[in-house]
């Protein structure tokens, strides 16, 4: 019938483009994806070459120096965990705790809705702002002075509205059903937290953190606000004393006309990657372990 | 008007008392003035089309609706003679006395001894927790499948035998009252009937309200049946009444399936 | 499947009362026919006033178990040899019931007899109540031990039993023709011989109703044909 063959050359030739679209739509993710994978492997091969060379037990307990071949990033690997590390000790408490406040206790109120907007613009903050927040606050006002314990704190109010978004997504992921069956054996709020809640989380949460920390690690704007110097011979033995981040130092390195300085600055960034993967494998291990579970 | 017939002359002490319980989510009204009464150790089903609001009502019983944001619960409901909505009354230690178990099994993500053990150590409870633990297995006809794996987390069991795991973990703590979500919908014929011969032997220590939108569950358990219609009590008898000749015209049409 | 599993315990304990509530009325029953038949061949007239009472309670089981049989069909939902036992026990529960009273309507015509003048002798009788009575307790024991092949063998009985309510009809005519004095003696024996027909039928029935509990098959009305 006429129809019919109508009907079949019309869906036959629709098909044909349905499937052309489709396969050059995938062409054209790939490909994007492709674009970041390249550009990421240009930078790793162009830094390993020139970095490479460069590293050595020597380079990693030398302090910076005015000479290439004695250059070492004691000082600033130093500072980075020093600072980071008071950051973790600074921020997560903080975070996790008034990610529990707002999920699990605040009413559902409009003021709390508010709070919560607030807390994702602050996320998107620029970093350079918080340096300046930090200067006022910590090093003039507070009297903190260029330290160790300034850069954390900025660094933490930095950070905080991020781990507190992801802690809130992690809690919010706890079933209710959970909640339920707990209030339901008679638990205060406080048990149903404490004992199902936070642990049903902590994985998600810590992700979160850690994956905010490696940010963290890598800020140089507002550390350079509160104090970090470039130019650091010593390593912090206290939360007074000054320090210095690798980001930094490598920032120093590269400003430097001398050649040999760039392959030093190569090989900082080598050593900043590599803390930089560590932590984020860590949080991938973590997530997936906490699939397995569930 | 609601036509309550039969249940003084069962000879059991009220265990709950429902009067004029109304519940409303912001402007809509979910249960309508419902008054009913439920006899100790019997089995009452709670029965009705989807939305009636039997889930409702039964979460008054345990002051679950406390924890709805918008929920607003008038009336009373005596337990004990005092009600459980008065000034003084802690809802926690409510729940304890009453306890829940719900549609979906839902056992926490940790081992079968630690689920069953978890209302007890949050109601402070130091004495044999092992003893405590067993005796609630086996009264949810679960302990002789998993006494030898009590570490295994409740996760590795199946729907059926999770449904039994929140089962003894509600007996755990001792309650008078047992709440029933539908606690069989999710499972299949097998695990169902399991399921329905538990509630049968169960109902010798506790005092059981059971929501079912299976109306064969509720004709072949339980001792009494409510028909609820759009949030209020349509008619309220002993079961035997209610499905072979009820006094309601709504009840009858629901019952022979002309509608719901 | 074992039958008294962990599953449906309850339902199964209420099947189990009622099969007792029925043989409670068979084992009456059989009692009643036994003594009214008795009563006939001995013109024993005290049987009847007993009898009754012993019939006041097969007809309070009669009650009970429809009470019973309904609860378990609307509450229960029964399936397959289950339903078949339920309906089955309700049927034979009527039947066991008239058979109640046509024994008692036989002792009372035995009493009548008693009285009366001249009573006929006839042989048929004895045979139409050993047939009678072994029919019911067939059938009774083809229910209990859930035979099929033992309740064909009563239903083809039926026919004899037919056969003589016949016979007995003609001798007894013919006795009322023949000497008026005995038309009251011979109206009561034609009575007795109809109840007993009917009792013969009603075992037929409940041997019919053995058949459908095991095998699921109506053989009423011959609808099943020659074997």
């Amino acid at each position: 019938m006429r129809s019919n063959e109508g009907v079949d050359r019309r869906a036959g030739s629709y098909h044909g483009r349905r499937r052309a679209m489709g396969l050059a739509f995938a062409w054209l993710c790939g490909l994007s994806t492709c674009v970041g994978i390249v550009a990421l492997a240009v930078l790793l091969v162009d830094v390993t070459l020139d970095g490479a060379p460069r590293l050595s037990v020597d380079f990693l307990s030398s302090f910076a120096s005015r000479f290439p071949d004695r250059a070492g990033v004691k000082a600033a690997l130093a500072g980075s965990v020093w600072v980071v590390t008071l950051t973790a000790v600074i921020a997560f408490p903080l975070s996790v705790a008034a990610a529990i406040y707002l999920e699990e206790y605040a009413p559902k109120h409009w003021t709390t809705r508010a709070i919560q907007t607030n807390i994702a613009n602050l996320a998107g903050v620029p970093s350079i702002v918080y340096g300046i927040l930090g200067l006022a606050l910590f090093v003039r006002a507070l009297g903190l002075d260029r330290s160790v314990l300034s850069g954390a704190l900025t660094l933490s109010l930095l950070i905080m509205p991020v781990i507190i978004m992801s802690a809130q997504e992690a809690i919010r992921a706890v079933p209710s059903t959970i909640r339920d069956a707990a209030y339901g054996l008679g638990a205060t709020r406080w048990q149903v937290v404490r004992h199902q809640v936070i642990p049903m989380a902590l994985p998600g949460i810590l992700t979160g953190t850690i994956l905010a920390l490696s940010r963290a690690l890598g800020e140089t704007a507002p550390l350079i606000m509160v104090g970090a110097v470039g130019f650091v011979a010593f390593t912090p033995g206290g939360l007074s004393d000054q320090f210095t981040v690798l980001p930094l130092q490598i920032y120093s390195w590269v400003s430097r006309p001398q050649p040999e300085f760039q392959e030093i600055a190569a090989a900082g960034i080598i050593v900043l990657l590599s803390l930089l993967l560590t932590m984020n494998a860590a949080a991938i291990v973590l997530r997936n372990r906490y699939q397995a579970r569930s | 008007m609601a036509t309550v017939y039969g249940i003084g002359s069962s000879g059991a002490a009220p265990a709950l008392e429902a009067k004029a319980v109304s519940v409303s989510y912001g402007d809509a009204t979910a249960v309508r003035d419902v008054s009913l009464t439920v006899p100790a150790n019997r089995v009452v089903a709670l029965i009705g089309p989807s939305g009636c609001g039997k889930s409702t009502l039964l979460r008054c019983f345990n002051r679950m609706n406390d924890l709805v944001p918008n929920a607003r619960v008038a009336g009373r409901v005596d337990f004990h003679g005092r009600d459980l909505y008065d000034h003084g009354v802690d809802p926690v230690e409510v729940r304890r006395r009453i306890g829940m178990v719900f549609q979906k099994p839902n056992p926490f993500p940790k081992s079968i001894f630690d689920n069953v053990a978890f209302g007890p150590r949050v109601n402070g409870f130091h004495g044999d927790l092992d003893g405590v633990v067993e005796a609630s297995l086996r009264q949810s006809a679960l302990w002789d499948e998993v006494s030898d794996r009590l570490g295994d987390s409740a996760y590795a069991l199946s729907g059926g035998q999770q449904q039994r795991l929140c089962i003894a973990r509600t007996l755990a703590v001792k309650p008078e009252v047992v709440l029933m979500d539908e606690p069989a919908s999710s499972l299949d014929p097998i695990a169902t009937q399991r399921i329905e011969e538990l509630i049968y032997q169960l109902k010798e220590r506790y005092t059981i309200v059971i929501v079912t939108h299976n109306m064969q569950q509720a004709a072949r358990i339980s001792d009494y049946t409510a028909f609820l219609y759009m949030g209020e009590l349509v008619e309220y008898g002993p079961t035997e009444t209610i499905f072979t000749n009820p006094r309601e015209e709504r009840t009858e049409a629901y019952v022979t399936g002309r509608f719901g | 499947m074992r039958r008294g599993a962990a599953s449906r315990r309850h339902f199964h304990e209420e099947l189990d009362t009622l099969q007792a509530r029925l043989m409670e009325m068979a084992g009456i029953v059989e009692r009643l026919i036994g003594q009214a038949a008795e009563a006939v061949l001995k013109r024993d007239w005290s049987m009847a006033e007993r009898l009754v009472a012993d019939d006041d309670r097969v007809d309070e089981l009669e009650i009970e178990i429809d009470e019973r049989v309904m609860e378990l069909l609307a509450l229960q939902q029964p399936m397959a040899v289950d339903l078949r036992q339920i309906v089955a026990t309700n049927k034979a529960s009527n039947d066991l019931e008239r058979m109640g009273d046509h024994a008692v309507n036989i002792a009372k015509a035995a009493g009548r007899l008693s009285q009366a003048a001249a009573i006929p002798e006839v042989r048929e009788l004895a045979e139409m109540v050993s047939i009678a009575t072994g029919m019911v307790s067939q059938s009774l024991a083809a229910f209990v031990s859930r035979d099929p092949e033992a309740a064909r063998i009563v239903c083809e009985t039926d026919d004899r039993v037919d056969d003589l309510r016949g016979s007995m009809y003609r001798i007894l005519v013919t006795h009322m023709l023949e000497d008026p004095r005995r038309l009251s003696a011979a109206l009561e024996l034609l009575l007795v011989s109809q109840n007993l027909e009917r009792i013969a039928d009603l075992a037929t029935n409940i041997a019919e109703d053995v058949v459908f509990l095991v095998e699921g098959r109506n053989i009423k009305h011959g609808a099943e044909g020659p074997a």
